[in-house]
């Protein structure tokens, strides 16, 4: 019997993962990308979860929502990538650095 | 759930907005680059229409909500509406002749702020998970587009980058927020939100709070507060200064919206929860802007961290859960954008008569370059400052009577303390501007719509400051608190 709980530890692992992503990885911003998605689709899993157990459609509409919205973000966040490999030649984190103080 | 047709008087100004703004970008595309005015023309008649529409629906006692409860229009959404109009507005204004400089195409920086403005005001409108959800992405989404739009630019890239990377952070915290306070009381309409956790047991307690602790952080993210304030620096000082003068106001005004909504209408039986954390916040905010605006020299960067001081100061308006309180922080807020507007309207005219304005030693001797602009300069200093009889002067002080108003007397110590702190850095800009003497003297020139905006901004904060009443009542009223 798989319980709300389950649910609920996977998708802060999940979260977990996608904020611990972020803090760690120094190299790519594409898997920053991949990072915050993840932290979106742990949003997700907690909805459909509680979903199903409250018997209440409400939450899985707004996965709906998020899914479509993620993809737009998404595609601001990789031209944005592109506008600054034009400029940079690298799309390092660690050399995101000129702006300081 | 029945099926009823939804009042769409209700949304006219939203409707209206979007229409405009989908029609300004085709008619863009279309009219020859020696036109390219008429699309500003447009914007700015888009953004008075909406103000029309909106104050016709002023005066409604209570909420109405319409769409299935989706959205909701009170006094306090329609005054938040126009207040979001009017910095777009002057930030539109501002952008005219500044953008054909930088060659950022009209078209582009226009109409995106256009659909920010239209998330804006689904924010202040929303009254549902969702519909707050999609007003955010809607503010937001526009807006990262907007700082990288000088492209070839390496700065206004990176800015972008960080600021688009906290933003979807903030986004995400937000949303899982959301869904444990969702799974936490089975509705997404806030006001129902609100009446569950009222009758709520204390089983329910621990995912509630979880999911407010992450719903605060993902707002204070937006607002730009410590301890989530790294991007409001590296943005402040990156993106072109139009694009820095909307996102400083009008998406400020749109956070506290926010703010409101989900806080004061959503979770008010938890006030005691967000009080602590608030307070942290605030306090936080007020040290960290206030003490990292001294060493700086660049001036966009010293602005950043003012504007993390005052997300601190308004932040203890919201501290004291009174509606006097919130009164307060509404006119904290709005008076802070109309500075914000003030300062960086400077550092755009400057830009923009081809003076370079990036170091605060850049404006040396400006009152013998343009002494109209240098008196306007030194209200806004002084109004941030908070030295009477200037509007900001005001705005403290009613922070200072709510506080006080709820017995948390240590806190509006510490405000006071740090507004001292403050001060330095603030005269510090008059002291140059009146005491130095300047590098290059060549005159100031600039085009008369930005003189009027720049004369009404700092005119308008002393004459706020003297006669503070009307904005002070409405700002109170809005949140059915009597004055004092």
């Amino acid at each position: 019997m798989i319980l709300l709980t389950h649910y609920l530890i996977l998708s802060a692992l999940l979260f977990v993962i996608g904020v611990g992503g972020i803090m760690i990885n120094r190299r790519n911003l594409v898997v920053l990308l991949m990072c915050i998605e993840l932290m979106l689709l742990a949003v997700n899993t907690n909805l459909v979860a509680f979903s199903h157990y409250l018997n209440d459609l409400n939450g899985e509409v707004l996965v709906f929502f998020i899914l479509t919205v993620a993809a737009a973000e998404s595609a601001i966040g990789l031209a944005l990538i592109v506008a600054l490999y034009r400029n940079r030649g690298t799309i390092e984190v660690d050399k995101l650095d000129s702006l300081k103080g | 759930m029945n099926f009823e047709i939804p009042n769409f008087a209700l949304a006219l100004p939203e409707i209206f907005v979007l229409t405009m703004a989908c029609a300004i970008l085709l008619i863009d595309l279309f009219i020859p680059k020696h036109a390219k005015t008429l699309t500003y023309l447009l914007a700015q008649i888009t953004l008075l229409g909406a103000a029309i529409l909106t104050f016709q629906q002023y005066g409604h006692p209570g909420s109405v909500t319409t769409f299935n409860g989706m959205f909701v229009l009170n006094n306090l959404a329609i005054v938040l509406k126009l207040f979001i109009y009017l910095s777009a507005f002057a930030s539109f204004l501002y952008a005219r002749s500044y953008l054909p400089k930088t060659k950022i195409p009209y078209g582009e920086y226009f109409v995106l702020g256009l659909f920010s403005v239209l998330g804006m005001m689904v924010i202040v409108s929303a009254h549902n998970f969702i519909v707050l959800f999609l007003g955010l992405e809607l503010f937001s989404l526009p807006i990262y587009a907007m700082v990288a739009l000088r492209r070839d630019e390496g700065i206004c890239v990176e800015a972008a980058i960080k600021y688009f990377v906290t933003g979807a952070i903030a986004t995400g915290t937000l949303l899982y927020g959301l869904s444990m306070l969702y799974g936490a009381t089975g509705s997404m309409d806030i006001t129902r939100v609100s009446e569950v956790i009222m009758q709520s047991s204390l089983s329910d307690e621990l995912i509630l709070v979880f999911g407010l602790v992450f719903a605060v952080v993902g707002m204070v993210f937006k607002l730009g507060a410590v301890p989530f304030h790294m991007w409001v620096p590296d943005v402040y000082e990156g993106a072109p200064t139009p694009v820095v003068l909307f996102l400083g106001t009008t998406a400020k005004i749109a956070a506290l919206g926010l703010l409101f909504r989900l806080l004061v209408d959503g979770l008010q039986p938890l006030s005691v929860q967000w009080q602590d954390l608030l307070i942290i916040v605030a306090v936080l905010s007020m040290a960290l802007g206030n003490l990292a605006a001294i060493v700086q020299s660049n001036i966009k960067r010293m602005l950043a961290y003012s504007s993390i001081a005052h997300m601190g100061y308004m932040a203890l308006g919201l501290v004291t859960a009174t509606p006097q309180g919130y009164g307060a922080a509404l006119f904290y807020m709005i008076t802070y954008a109309i500075m914000t507007l003030g300062a960086f309207g400077v550092v755009a005219i400057m830009n923009n008569a081809g003076c370079e304005a990036s170091k605060v030693s850049d404006l040396r001797g400006l009152n013998s370059r343009n002494p109209w602009l240098a008196l306007m300069m030194l209200l806004v200093m002084f109004s941030m400052a908070g030295i009477p009889p200037i509007v900001g002067f005001m705005a403290k002080l009613s922070i200072l009577e709510a506080l006080i108003g709820v017995h948390l007397v240590w806190l509006a110590a510490i405000a006071l303390f740090f507004a001292v702190i403050g001060a330095y850095y603030y005269i510090r800009v008059v002291k140059v501007m009146y005491f130095e003497e300047p590098e290059d003297a060549t005159p100031i020139k600039y085009p008369v719509d930005m003189q009027i905006a720049i004369s009404l901004s700092g005119v308008g904060l002393l004459v706020l400051g003297i006669v503070p009443g009307a904005l002070f009542t409405l700002c109170q009223a809005v949140f059915g608190a009597t004055p004092y």
